[in-house]
C-alpha cells in the first residue's frame, strides 16, 4: 500500500529549534501535516485526542522522556500500534536496547542528516 | 581502655558519637566534645592522662586549622557568588543560541520559498544547501544538552561545597541555599530508567548512525 505523505505525524523534542528542523526536513519529503509537542505527556494527550501516523520522539524530556512516552504507548489499546521513531544524542549501547525492548520502530541519533532521516522513515512506513 | 580512664559519662558520649559517625558530623561536635573530655580531666596529672591530654588538644587545635583553611576557600562565595554565576552564563549560551538558530532557519525557510518557483538545476542547488542548513542547525540541540551536563556537574560540586560548609563552617552560614536551585523533582514519580539519560556522548566516545543500526538489528 503506498505511503499516505497525508498522514498525520507527530513530532516530540524538548528543543524548539530540533522542531522546527525535522518539520523542515518533513516538508522536503512531502509531510505538511506535523504536529509538535515538547514533553512526552503533552504528546500522550495529543495522541490520545488525535490520529496518528507516526511519532518522531526524542528521548531526554522532562517530566515524561521519550522512552516513558513509547511504553505508554505500547501499552494504550488504541496506540500501541503507532510506529514510534526515537531520535536521540542517548547512543548507548544500553540506550538501543532498551528502546529496542520497549517496541521503538526505528533508532535514529543525533545528529543525523536528511538521507538518514529519509531511510529510516522508509524503514518504517515503508517507500515513497 | 579509655573508657575504664575517663568518667562513664564521658565514655558513653563518645562511644554513640563514633556510632553515629555519619557524612554529617559536625566538627563542632567533636570540638565540644573533646573539651568536655578535656574538663573532665583538669587536675588529674597521671602520664597517662597527661598523652592523652595532649593528643586530644592537638586534635582541637587541628580541627580548628582545618576550619581557617576552609573559611580561607570562602566556601559561601563559591556556593553563592562562582557558581550562579557560571549557571546563568550557561543559561544565557543556551538561549542565545536558541534566537539564532531560529533566526538562521527563517531565512534559509524564506530561500528555500523562494527556491520552489525556479527550475532545474538552480532549484537543486538551493535545496540541497538548505537541507545542509538545516541540518547544521541541530547544533543547538546538541551543545545545549551537552551544556545541561556542565550545569549538573556544577550543582553538583555547589551541593558539595555546601556540605563541606555545614561540617566546618560557622554555625548558621551555609545552610542550603541550594534548595531552590536544586534538581527538580520529577512529578511523576520515580523513573527506574532515569539511569539511562546519559545525553550526548564525547565525540571519541559516541557511536555513528551505522553502528546504532548494527546494534538495533543485533538487540
Amino acid at each position: 500500500m503506498a505511503v499516505d505523505k497525508n498522514m498525520n505525524i507527530l513530532i516530540v523534542d524538548d528543543y524548539k529549534t530540533m522542531l522546527r528542523i525535522i518539520r523542515n526536513l518533513l516538508k522536503q519529503l512531502g509531510f505538511n501535516n506535523v504536529d509538535e509537542a515538547t514533553d512526552g505527556s503533552a504528546a500522550l494527550q495529543k495522541m490520545r485526542d488525535g490520529n496518528y501516523g507516526l511519532v518522531i520522539s526524542d528521548w531526554n524530556m522532562e517530566p515524561m522522556t521519550g522512552l516513558q512516552l513509547l511504553k505508554e504507548v505500547r501499552a494504550d489499546n488504541k496506540l500501541k500500534a503507532t510506529p514510534f521513531i526515537m531520535v536521540t544524542a542517548e547512543s548507548k549501547t544500553e540506550n538501543v536496547i532498551a528502546a529496542k525492548e520497549a517496541g521503538v520502530s526505528n533508532y535514529i541519533v543525533k545528529p543525523f542528516n536528511a538521507a538518514t532521516l529519509k531511510s529510516k522513515l522508509v524503514g518504517v512506513i515503508g517507500d515513497f | 581502655m579509655l573508657a575504664a580512664k575517663i568518667d562513664p559519662e564521658l565514655a558513653q558520649r563518645v562511644e554513640s558519637l563514633i556510632a553515629a559517625q555519619t557524612a554529617n558530623l559536625k566538627a563542632a561536635d567533636v570540638v565540644e566534645l573533646v573539651r568536655a573530655v578535656l574538663h573532665s580531666m583538669d587536675g588529674d596529672l597521671s602520664a597517662a592522662h597527661l598523652a592523652l591530654h595532649s593528643e586530644l588538644a592537638g586534635l582541637v587545635r587541628y580541627i580548628k586549622e582545618i576550619k581557617s583553611e576552609v573559611a580561607a576557600l570562602k566556601p559561601v562565595q563559591i556556593a553563592e557568588e562562582h557558581i550562579p554565576t557560571a549557571t546563568n552564563e550557561l543559561d544565557a549560551i543556551v538561549e542565545a543560541t536558541e534566537e539564532a538558530t531560529h533566526a538562521i532557519m527563517e531565512a534559509a525557510e524564506a530561500i528555500e520559498t523562494v527556491a520552489a518557483k525556479l527550475e532545474g538545476e538552480v532549484t537543486e542547488t538551493l535545496a540541497d544547501a538548505t537541507t545542509r542548513i538545516y541540518e547544521a542547525c541541530s547544533f543547538q540541540d546538541i551543545t545545549g544538552q551537552r551544556i545541561r551536563k556542565v550545569v549538573g556537574a556544577l550543582k553538583a560540586i555547589e551541593g558539595k561545597v555546601e556540605h563541606l560548609l555545614a561540617a566546618f563552617g560557622e554555625e548558621g552560614a551555609g545552610a542550603p541555599a541550594n534548595a531552590s536551585r536544586a534538581a527538580p523533582a520529577n512529578p511523576s514519580g520515580a523513573d527506574p530508567d532515569k539511569n539511562l539519560l546519559h545525553g550526548p556522548q564525547l565525540p571519541q566516545d559516541a557511536k555513528k548512525q551505522d553502528e546504532i543500526d548494527a546494534l538495533f538489528k543485533s538487540a
